[in-house]
Parts: structure tokens; C-alpha cells; sequence
């Protein structure tokens, strides 16, 4: 019952976004005026409609409905409740379906609260998320219906893959989903904006939020993902450029710089065409992605249950909003007016190098990821990875760090750094410039084994941290308004990040053993004894579990237990890490196969700093949060304010 | 900074990201017509074999040289260990392909005479050659990224196929119908 259901709401949601998209339409006619206040109305309920139908989903997850094909392919009865809750999103369907919900949920969101934007510029937006859902309830309800039923009931479920039984999975695709979606209605506005040629500060004001919104969820849900691999995967790396990966990696590059340049629409009126450019590129990005993870194109860690026949889906989706968006932005942005001017050394002025060094970098990334597929149509193999992409990406991110320090720090429009002004910037700069020389120089002069570029980002880290916090100097701390601290704590977590990316390849130290039991290793400052070995039985599994003991430079012992997983349903085998975390790195241990000989293979690896990576991503989100915070307390303030003047004018006018 | 006053230059760069994006477009409708043919094709094949001298690595088999590959007959050269499960598991097929006539040479990597000894006691010995190679020079100079992996060389000394991985029951068919495909290259 409860299938048949969601899949009819499913089908409500999608007439009633049809509706909107037709009532958009027309309201946007010179006489189209009655049928405006249809819009916000339809689109609020079409929220709603598709929260019902993806809670049904999970509720089908949730009673194991072994009548339903998706549960029967992705889920099992014996499996921990909030593995079957994940399981709703860990399958194609479902988390398209996931995908369309956040879509309808945020348009509703912006229907209720958005009052600031001019109405025309809003219905132009809400009509066009209602074309963009259109495309995807009809790739749902067409080709990925998540509800299908089975002819026969089997006994039990297929189960869910072991690598993705694990929290990582209740979180990390939720919260990617909300920005890769989030950016949706970034898209819509820019869309709306053109079509009413109504690009300034208003537009800015009113879709900043959602690109702020849209860019923590991405920053935390990457920060998620990239621990989730580290720890489950058991390669001991971070980030292995993966397509996937770089899928999550494009919209967030394209995010932060537009995150940065609706900053300059709002403050400044100026990079009108620019920003709603990359209003459009943002999201187009996203479903790129999308299109190169579903349809299987490129291989990847990743695997989907991939099918052309769904790639072909989303690539005609792909065609129309994207190819759409593209054709009208062409044809409307040269009538955008020019926006406000301003100097070359003016924040506006680094804030526009930081968007093309950002460009760059996410032009790299696009051509590292799609080259295999160039190379392919001349039948050529390839796979481009790390030694691509970390020097490459490293010409563009340098010097935007060096701006990065210095952005902050300077006026709007035009700026002049002559005088007591010039000195009281440069001097710390100067200084922040000797820390990444110096360091640079000795690690270079100390350790020839370590690479330029390793060295060269524990050097701009250590600068960068420090020039970070320079715009809170001369500040009233008390009085410093969030978005202010909300800037300095991400700049600082890039430096925070950076430095762990550097130091995990700079200072790494990788052992692989066979031991017997009582045998000891060194691994950089650890030792290292397998004292034991034993089984473990979990609800779903049953495991090899290792004694570990370890010693840090001579310290207290500590005990770590990796774990080699067996799973039964479906069978599959998973090797469960151990971690030891200090505050100066990760000791990180895997238990392998056991030898012939009777030795067990283990992996160790010792990670100076590593935690950082993940602290820095934590500090970037954070950020973020704080400037949401700022902002919407200033609204809300605002809001109060305007009542409260309204209050008094209608008092004094009777 | 400020943007470009040139009305008809910046129209054109407006007609840029469409035009990527039908670059974008025309590339991916061509990857989707051309299913990802994930077989990895190895780039030595076609290569032939790098000079080597390698010592005898068992008592009772000599070393391996390229000379022994440049006899006119195509042979299959097995990189293994005998600290390898895999490797231990495809010896039955190894020693079906020796059955069969083929010569089998191999290159043990990075390990101990007594260990190889008892691997060789343990599974069988189907090698009519095994070289030594402790540093396994000659394994990255064919191109082989692990244990076990096999060869098929041609009676001129030159790649012609790389199995990577064990060798399961049902490859046994194919290697030997790729010695025949050498065979007659070869000749």
C-alpha cells in the first residue's frame, strides 16, 4: 500500500511542478497578474507532496517491504535500523529521489520566505526550479521509478554493500545532496534574473543565502567523504582524484567563487553577468556530475548500478537546462547593464583574481577528469591522477593564497596603501612573507627528501594561518560582526587543511609487515606488537579481530583493534582500520589476509598531522555557519526594525 | 580591473561557455555511444622483452636469460613469489599448461631460496627456468605491477599478451590459444 502511495504523491508532486512552471509562465505576461499568487502557493505544496513520498520510501526500508525491488536489492532484514534508513539513499533511485525532494523542499522554502526580491524576479525563479524538477520527476517516475513492485516476493533482501554499511553513509550523501541541490536554486535564480534582466544587489542579497547554504553542505559533506574513504577503504589515503571525487570537487570550486562574487554584486553592484554566469555553472557542475557517476562514462570507486540507458536520460536533461540556461544567458547578459567600476588594487580586485584563480583550477579539474574520455574516442587508455593535478592545480591555488592574505585586508573600490594605512598592512604581510620563506627554506635545507610541493604548502599554510586573522587586527573583537569572523575561521581552515595535505605527503611513513604473534614493529616514532588475534561477531558479520599494542617514542602502551569483516548478506569482505589519533598525526592499522607461513599481513601507516585535513574542512564549514548565523540574525533584526517603524507610522498616522 | 568596455568583444566572450558546453556535450554523447571498454590493454604488448641475465633462483633449474625467449617458440614467462596465495593457487593450471608442451619460465620476485624451495616442494614445479629477481628490475622493466602475472612471448623475444593476476581454470583455454596466436606472429 504504502509503495502504491508514495508513487502516486510522487506523481501529484510532479503535476503540481508542472503547474507551477505553466503558472510562472503565464504570471510573468503583462496581464498575468491574478494568476501570480498561484505560484508560491503550488510550489510550497509540491514541497510537502515530495517530503511524503520520499518519507514513504524510507518507511518501506524501515519494514524491509521484500514486495518492493529497490528493498529487495539494497536492503536485509537483519540489518542495524539506521543501515536501512542509508540504504533509502544508497542506491541509484532512491537518491534521486532524495535528489528531487531537497529540489521541491528548497523551492518551497523559497516561496515561504523570500519577501526582499521584486516578485517578478521570484515567480521567474520558482517557474524555473519547476523545470529543472520537471526533468527529474520525469527521469524518476520514467526511468528509476523507486517504487517498483516485485511479481514475486522473495524471502530476504540482497543486502546492502558492507562498504557502505557504515555512518558515513547516513550523513556524507545527505549532506552532499543538499548542496549539489542547494546550488539548484542558485541556478533558478540566476534564471530568473535573467529573464527579468533584474541583476543587482537585491538579486544578490537574495540568493547569497542559498549559494552560502548550498557551499557549507558541500564543504562538510567533501570533509565527511574524504574521512569516510580514509578510514574504510583502508588505502590510507584521502583523496585519490577519483571521478567521483572531483564530481563533489567542480561545484564546490565553482560554489566558492560565487560565493565571493555575489559578495561584490550585493556590496559593490559590480560582476553583474559574472556572477550569474556562475549561478549557472555551479549547478551545472553538479549535474555533471551526476551525469558522469550515473551513467558510467568513466570508472570509477564509485560504482552505481550504471546504465546508459540512464546516462542518456540525464545527458538530455543535461542538454536542456544546462544548453537552456546557456542560450539565454548568452542572448540576455550582453543586455545586463555594467555594473559599478572600480581600481585595481581594491577588494573587489583580488575578490575577481580569486574567482579566475578558483576558474582555473576548476578548468583543470574538468580536463583532468574528462581526459580519459578525450583520449578514449582516439582509443587510447589513460588515467590521469595525482602527479596531473596537484602541480597543475598548485600554479592557480598559490597565488590565490597569496591574495587570499591580502583580499581581506583591503577597501572596497579603490584603495591606496601609502602612508601609516600601507604600514599597518604590509608590515604583518611582510612578516607572514618571511614565516613562508623561512619555512620553506629549512624544510627544503633540513629534509632533500621531500618534494617542491609538499614544502611549498607547509610553507604558505604556516603564512597563510597567521594572515588569516589580520582583518580582526585593530578590531573590536566584541563588536566584530560574525560574517567578519566567519571569513577569518575559513581562510584560516584552508591554511589548517592545507598544512595536513602537505604534511601527509611530505612526512608519511608507510610499513607493511607479516607477523606472528608477539612480533614487533617499528613504524616512524611507534612500536608496534601484535599481541593477538580473535573472532567478533557483529548483528550482520563476523570478523578477525587484531590486538595491537602500541607505543609512542617509549610512552604508555595503548591497544588498537582493525578488524578483517566477513559479510554474509550479501557476502563481502571489508577490513575495518584501527586509528590511534595524537595531536601530532594518526597511526593508522590495517589487518590483511594471513600468509601461508601462519603470519598475519598488516599495513601500517604513521600520518603526521593528517587530522588537520579534516579539522581545516570542519573550520571552513564552520565559517560558513557563522557567517549563515550573521546573517540571518541581521535580517531577523532588520525584520523587527521595519515592524517595528511600520508599528509607529500607523500609530502616528491615525 | 574594470570590465571590458569593448561592446562587440565582450559579446563574443558571452558566446564562450555555450560553446564549451556544446564541446562538453558532443563528448559525452560520444563516450555514452562508446561503452567504456574497461579491459586495461598493456601498454608493453608489442614491446620485446628487455635484455636480462638473471640467476638461477632454484637448485635444480637454471637462471633465466632473454636468449632462451629469441628460439623460434613461443613461452610464457609467470612473475610470481612464494609469498604469493595467488601464486600458489595457479600452479595446477601452470602445471596443465606445462602438460599441454608449453615451457613456462619463471621470474620469482623479491625472495629467499629456502622459502621458494618449499613452495616449489609444496605445489609442484611446472618452470623449466626460474630467475632470480630480487630487486625486481626485470618485473618493473615488463611492466608488472604485482604478483602473479604472465607473459606471452613470442619465438622473437616480443610481448604479445599480459595476464594480470592468477590464472584461473577457464584462462587455460585462451593462454594456450594466445601461444597459438604467437605462434603463428612469431614465425
Amino acid at each position: 500500500m504504502i509503495a502504491e502511495l508514495g508513487l502516486a504523491i510522487l506523481w501529484m508532486a510532479a503535476a503540481l511542478a508542472a503547474l507551477q512552471l505553466v503558472a510562472g509562465g503565464l504570471a510573468l505576461r503583462p496581464q498575468g497578474a491574478q494568476i501570480a499568487g498561484l505560484v508560491r502557493p503550488v510550489a510550497v505544496m509540491q514541497g510537502v507532496l515530495v517530503l511524503i513520498s520520499f518519507g514513504a520510501l524510507i518507511m518501506l526500508f524501515v519494514t524491509t517491504d521484500l514486495s518492493v525491488k529497490l528493498v529487495v536489492d539494497n536492503s536485509h532484514s537483519a540489518k542495524p535500523l539506521i543501515f536501512k534508513i542509508a540504504g533509502t539513499w544508497g542506491n541509484h533511485e532512491g537518491s534521486m529521489l532524495m535528489w528531487v525532494t531537497i529540489m521541491a523542499v528548497a523551492g518551497a522554502v523559497v516561496a515561504l520566505v523570500e519577501r526582499q526580491l521584486d516578485e517578478r524576479t521570484l515567480i521567474a525563479t520558482l517557474a524555473g526550479q519547476a523545470f529543472i524538477s520537471l526533468g527529474f520527476y520525469a527521469f524518476l517516475l520514467f526511468a528509476s521509478n523507486p517504487f517498483a513492485r516485485l511479481a514475486q516476493v522473495p524471502d530476504e533482501g540482497q543486502g546492502l554493500n558492507p562498504l557502505l554499511q557504515d555512518m558515513g553513509l547516513a550523513f556524507h550523501p545527505p549532506t552532499l545532496y543538499v548542496g549539489y541541490v542547494g546550488l539548484s536554486i542558485a541556478f533558478s535564480f540566476a534564471i530568473g534574473a535573467l529573464v527579468t534582466r533584474n541583476v543587482g544587489p537585491a538579486f544578490a542579497r537574495a540568493m547569497r543565502p542559498w549559494v552560502l547554504g548550498a557551499w557549507i553542505f558541500l564543504t562538510l559533506g567533501i570533509t565527511a567523504g574524504s574521512y569516510w574513504a580514509y578510514y574504510t577503504l583502508g588505502w590510507g589515503g584521502w583523496w585519490f582524484w577519483d571521478p567521483v571525487e572531483n564530481a563533489s570537487l567542480m561545484p564546490w570550486l565553482a560554489a566558492t567563487a560565487l560565493l565571493h562574487s555575489v559578495s561584490v554584486l550585493q556590496n559593490r553592484d559590480a560582476l553583474r553577468a559574472w556572477t550569474v554566469m556562475l549561478g549557472v555553472v555551479a549547478f551545472s557542475m553538479s549535474m555533471v556530475g551526476t551525469f558522469l557517476v550515473r551513467s558510467g562514462i568513466l570508472t570509477s570507486v564509485h560504482a552505481f548500478a550504471v546504465d546508459p540507458q540512464r546516462g542518456a536520460f540525464i545527458l538530455a536533461l543535461l542538454a536542456i537546462d544546462i544548453g537552456g540556461a546557456l542560450v539565454l544567458f548568452t542572448v540576455r547578459a550582453s543586455t545586463v547593464t555594467e555594473g559599478a567600476r572600480f581600481s585595481f588594487l581594491s577588494r573587489e580586485a583580488a575578490l575577481v583574481f580569486n574567482n579566475v584563480m578558483l576558474c582555473g583550477i576548476l578548468g583543470i579539474v574538468v580536463i583532468g577528469t574528462l581526459y580519459p574520455l578525450v583520449t578514449e574516442a582516439y582509443g587510447v587508455k589513460v588515467s590521469v591522477g595525482a602527479p596531473y593535478f596537484n602541480p597543475v592545480a598548485a600554479i592557480f591555488a598559490i597565488p590565490m593564497f597569496a591574495v587570499m592574505a591580502i583580499g581581506p585586508l583591503l577597501r572596497w573600490r579603490r584603495d591606496r596603501l601609502a602612508g601609516e594605512r600601507g604600514r599597518r598592512i604590509m608590515v604583518p604581510l611582510a612578516i607572514c612573507t618571511v614565516v613562508v620563506l623561512a619555512v620553506f627554506g629549512g624544510v627544503e635545507a633540513i629534509a632533500h627528501h621531500i618534494g617542491v610541493l609538499p614544502a611549498l604548502g607547509l610553507a604558505m599554510a604556516s603564512g597563510l594561518f597567521p594572515a588569516s586573522f589580520l582583518p580582526l587586527a585593530g578590531r573590536n573583537l566584541r563588536r566584530t560582526p560574525l560574517p567578519v569572523w566567519g571569513m577569518v575561521i575559513a581562510h584560516a581552515g584552508i591554511a589548517v587543511a592545507l598544512f595536513g595535505m602537505a604534511s601527509e605527503s611530505a612526512f608519511s611513513v608507510e610499513r607493511l609487515a607479516a607477523l606472528t604473534i608477539g612480533e614487533s614493529r617499528e613504524v616512524g616514532p611507534w612500536h608496534v606488537t601484535l599481541d593477538g588475534m580473535m573472532p567478533v561477531a557483529g548483528p550482520n558479520w563476523t570478523a578477525l579481530q587484531a590486538s595491537v599494542s602500541t607505543h609512542y617514542d617509549g610512552g604508555a602502551p595503548t591497544v588498537l583493534h582493525p578488524q578483517a569483516e566477513t559479510f554474509t548478506n550479501p557476502p563481502g569482505t571489508r577490513n575495518e582500520s584501527a586509528l590511534q589519533t595524537r595531536w601530532n598525526g594518526q597511526l593508522y592499522v590495517v589487518l590483511g589476509e594471513q600468509a601461508l607461513d601462519g603470519r598475519w599481513q598488516m599495513r601500517f601507516w604513521w600520518k603526521p598531522f593528517v587530522p588537520l585535513i579534516w579539522i581545516g574542512g570542519g573550520l571552513i564549514g564552520l565559517g560558513g555557519i557563522l557567517a549563515m548565523v550573521g546573517r540571518l540574525l541581521s535580517d531577523w533584526r532588520r525584520q523587527i526594525a521595519k515592524g517595528k517603524i511600520a508599528y509607529r507610522r500607523m500609530r502616528q498616522g491615525r | 580591473m574594470s570590465r571590458a568596455p569593448a561592446k562587440s568583444g565582450l559579446k563574443l566572450g558571452m558566446w564562450l561557455p555555450l560553446v564549451i558546453f556544446i564541446g562538453l556535450f558532443a563528448l559525452f554523447v560520444h563516450g555514452l555511444m562508446r561503452p567504456a571498454n574497461t579491459n586495461v590493454v598493456s601498454a608493453f604488448i608489442g614491446n620485446p622483452l628487455p635484455q636480462f641475465n638473471l640467476p638461477a633462483a632454484a637448485a635444480d633449474r637454471p637462471g633465466l636469460t632473454t636468449a632462451v625467449f629469441r628460439t623460434g617458440k613461443p613461452r610464457l614467462l609467470n612473475v610470481f613469489a612464494s609469498w604469493c596465495l595467488p601464486c600458489a593457487a595457479e600452479t595446477p593450471q601452470l602445471a596443465a599448461l606445462a602438460q599441454a608442451g608449453v615451457e613456462v619460465d619463471g621470474v620469482a620476485i623479491h625472495d629467499r631460496p629456502e622459502d621458494l624451495a618449499r613452495f616449489l616442494a609444496n605445489n609442484g614445479n611446472p618452470y623449466t627456468a626460474i630467475g632470480r629477481d630480487d630487486k625486481r628490475a626485470v618485473q618493473i622493466a615488463i611492466g608488472s605491477s604485482g604478483v602473479p602475472e604472465t607473459y606471452v612471448i613470442d619465438g622473437k623475444g616480443v610481448i604479445r599478451y599480459q595476464h594480470i593476476g592468477d590464472i584461473r581454470a577457464d584462462d587455460v583455454p585462451m593462454l594456450l590459444g594466445k601461444l597459438k596466436d604467437a605462434a603463428g606472429a612469431g614465425s
